[in-house]
């Protein structure tokens, strides 16, 4: 028997709403399996399970809100081979992937999108009947129900995100990392032109949506930068530092209202340019609607900030505890740049780092951003 | 595409991804990403959604021809 929990999504999260289950006694579960919907001072969080096993209880009800690390459900298992079956046959399995987050089977398939519009009119989505593959639950699918119960008296479930509940989340993030951390800070004025020479000569080729943001490759190039100075990666726990288990860049994206969320992009500096200009693309989307799931808001073990075109020059991040390090990307301008003896107007960017005095010094920390301008500038091979 | 179709095509792909934007108020000639805080991201998606629906092509080098209402349809429809 097995007890899953309330899980904390970030150093300011304190409690949360069950807003919906998606399965029920007797369902059984793997890791990785999304099986319930929590409201959080983030809006809306997809909440995974992290084992094997047979739903036998659930013991929050839709609408309660309890304080992280409450039981919110309990598991038997994990899940045993039929009693029918030989004794000697048991496969040598390998371990589950936690990757797709697949819906619980027999449980409905459903678009974010239709799910918070479903919580928006407290429509029950065991009622529904999916339209759209392996019978999915779409938004039209929600927007009927909407319209069969809309002149009855259902009661309206909110299930958005609340810009003033986030506010209070990133007021005690930050006041807890600069209360608590140590920071020091770098920085190092980067030339792009090469960078962007690439940039503009693939997508000059390519149809919109295959193309790519200059951030995709400079966060390309931060991330195999990072891999290099682990110091830099992971978390300050108990007095001590704990290394992240991969590179899983969280990366900070402003919503529209107010506040931001930074899920994680996992092993980064594994994944090709494309890889993650598709990542930050989907990761965007999603922080912005309502489809984030747990895993993705408490894997990440570096964050990185990027203050796109129409921001600032430079930017001094403040560290997400219990991180050691983020990493600012300014905005790219043009400057007079010293190249073989004589000055010429180049693109340029200013990276910086904060970074944890506990966990590192400033001399590995200098040593990623001297890296990051290094790679950048074989931006050919990255 | 006529200019009326063109201009409720961009208005329901900026409304995609500035929903609280009052768009009747939005003035023809105003820079869009300043008028409705698109970051780069958001323009690209932008231009994507106008080349998924209109199939129009739109190379990078024209997107300054499309930051304004004005300027976006009068690159659909020429």
């Amino acid at each position: 028997m097995t007890d899953f929990r309330m899980p904390s999504l970030g150093a300011d999260m304190e409690a949360g709403t069950l807003v919906e289950w998606l399965v029920r006694p007797g369902d059984r579960v793997k890791r990785g399996n999304v099986v319930a919907v929590v409201e959080t001072q983030k809006g809306a969080i997809d909440i995974e399970i992290f084992n094997d096993g047979v739903v036998s209880e659930l013991v929050v009800p839709v609408g309660g809100r309890v304080p992280v690390g409450t039981v919110l459900a309990r598991l038997a298992g994990p899940v045993t081979e039929p009693a029918m079956a030989p004794p000697q046959a048991a496969p040598v399995t390998p371990p589950p992937i936690p990757a797709a987050p697949a819906a619980v089977a027999g449980r409905p398939h459903i678009t974010p999108v239709a799910r918070r519009l479903a919580g928006e009119h407290g429509i029950d989505l065991q009622r529904l009947t999916g339209t759209g593959p392996d019978n999915a639950i779409t938004l039209a699918d929600v927007q009927a129900a909407v319209s069969s119960v809309a002149s009855g008296a259902t009661p309206r479930r909110r299930a958005g995100f609340d810009p003033a509940a986030m506010r209070q989340a990133i007021a005690a993030a930050m006041t807890r990392s600069k209360r608590e951390i140590p920071h020091y800070y770098l920085s190092q004025t980067i030339d792009v032109s090469n960078a962007l020479a690439r940039i503009e000569r693939l997508n000059r080729e390519r149809p919109p949506p295959e193309r790519i943001l200059p951030a995709a490759l400079f966060l390309r190039a931060i991330a195999l930068a990072v891999a290099k100075t682990p110091e830099l990666n992971g978390f300050w726990e108990e007095g001590r530092f704990r290394p992240g288990d991969g590179v899983h860049i969280g990366w900070a994206t402003a919503l529209r209202g107010g506040g931001l969320l930074a899920p994680a992009i996992r092993d980064a500096n594994h994944r090709s340019l494309e890889e993650l200009m598709a990542s930050m693309r989907d990761l965007v989307l999603r922080a912005r609607g309502s489809g984030l799931r747990s895993s993705e808001l408490s894997d990440p073990t570096i964050t990185v900030t990027s203050l796109g075109d129409r921001g600032a020059e430079t930017v001094f991040p403040i560290i997400y505890p219990p991180q050691v390090a983020m990493v600012g990307i300014g905005r790219i301008v043009t400057r007079p740049w010293v190249v073989n003896g004589a000055i010429e107007p180049r693109p340029v960017v200013t990276l910086t780092l904060a970074a944890d005095h506990r966990a590192s010094d400033g001399h590995r920390g200098g040593l990623l951003l001297v890296e990051i301008d290094r790679l950048l500038q074989e931006a050919d091979t990255l | 595409m006529n200019a009326g179709e063109a201009r409720t095509l961009i208005v329901d792909v900026l409304a995609s991804i500035a929903p609280e934007a009052d768009f009747d108020r939005l003035p023809g000639g105003a820079v869009l990403r300043d008028e409705l805080d698109l970051d780069s991201m958001d323009f690209l998606n932008f231009i994507t959604f106008l080349h998924q629906k209109s199939g129009i092509d739109i190379p990078e080098a024209d997107y300054p021809k499309l930051s304004t209402l004005d300027g976006a349809v009068s690159y659909l429809t020429r």
